[in-house]
């Protein structure tokens, strides 16, 4: 795996959330609080501020200050559950990751989301769309087949019923809705993937 | 003061004065009490930043008991609490009770000089699972 351009990836993110912030509030609206595109474009935009920064540092160090800017800055369940994300993938992986490496700390880190969630995989979160991203990197993936595993595994979240999070006091009615963690994830896992694709 | 302390981390502001209200009222200045609601920018939600800066008001070196309302604040609470980090997390409890009556049972029974422990105990008896 090539180097990564860190800022690119950072700057990108910070796009594609800023893009679709208002798709993932209007997510939210229906089955939560209808903050999350809103709490995930502070949380990128603080992250984007400091890009610079961040990306001069080594990957691992780089993934942890996200995790904390994140965690500080998203609010909501999000920013822990994000922040955790990057915090553990940061303590798990190595400076110049190869592919196995990553899948392993990319396993790491979903382990840590779900207990941060006391969530597991098919309870309509985030989870349902690390888990199949995890599974399509340890099965050799190209990355644009990883993209379109997320956006899937997203859309599979539709006919779920909400089992954690605020959209579980909807019961069955937050079936027919997507899950706006799951949608948020899977734009990112697109980003990462191209910005991997490209590099590599 | 060797009381436990106690912390009340709500989605809304005005939920976590009105509990901090109610258990001063029971127990006075007995009881290290420190509130945070709201995500920092004046809607509705919790942050990581504001949960810290109450754990430090309210600390005690019998330890702190967090009493929260929906998911995010537990998971936030959760998250300061970790990044607070050793020594003093392991001193620190996240209760699993509802907040007011939670608050005010936890921060009467702390008042007492219960232990952490005990104070948690009493806060978790009004959960029913």
């Amino acid at each position: 795996m090539a180097a990564l351009n860190l800022a690119r990836l950072i700057t990108a993110a910070a796009d594609v959330i800023a893009a679709h912030a208002e798709e993932l509030t209007a997510l939210d609206q229906a089955i939560g609080d209808g903050d999350h595109g809103l709490n995930m474009k502070r949380g990128f935009e603080a992250v984007r501020a400091e890009a610079e920064a961040f990306s001069a540092k080594p990957l691992p160090e780089a993934l942890k200050v996200i995790g904390t800017k994140l965690v500080m800055t998203v609010g909501g369940a999000s920013g822990p559950l994000f922040g955790t994300l990057f915090l553990t993938l940061g303590k798990e992986i190595s400076a110049e990751p190869d592919r196995a490496n990553l899948t392993t700390a990319f396993g790491k880190a979903i382990e840590a989301v779900a207990a941060r969630g006391k969530s597991q995989v098919g309870q309509k979160t985030m989870l349902d769309v690390l888990q199949p991203v995890h599974d399509a990197l340890l099965h050799g993936k190209t990355a644009p087949e990883i993209a379109d595993t997320a956006d899937a595994a997203a859309a599979a979240t539709v006919p779920m019923k909400a089992l954690r999070g605020r959209a579980s006091f909807l019961g069955d009615r937050s079936i027919g809705h997507m899950d706006p963690g799951a949608r948020s994830t899977a734009l990112l896992v697109r980003i990462v993937a191209q910005t991997i694709g490209e590099s590599a | 003061m060797s009381n436990v302390g106690i912390v009340i981390v709500s989605h809304s502001p005005l939920v976590a004065e009105g509990t901090a209200d109610m258990v001063r009222q029971m127990v006075g200045d007995e009881v290290p009490l420190a509130w945070c609601g709201g995500n920092g920018h004046g809607g509705l939600g919790t942050n990581v930043e504001a949960i810290m800066g109450a754990i430090d008001k309210a600390w005690s070196e019998a330890g702190v008991a967090i009493l929260v309302d929906l998911g995010g604040a537990e998971t936030n609470s959760e998250m300061a609490v970790e990044m607070i980090g050793e020594p003093r997390s392991q001193k620190i409890i996240v209760c699993n009770a509802p907040i007011v009556e939670g608050a005010v049972m936890a921060a009467t029974e702390a008042s007492g000089g219960a232990s952490l422990r005990e104070v948690v105990a009493t806060a978790h008896e009004l959960s029913p699972s």
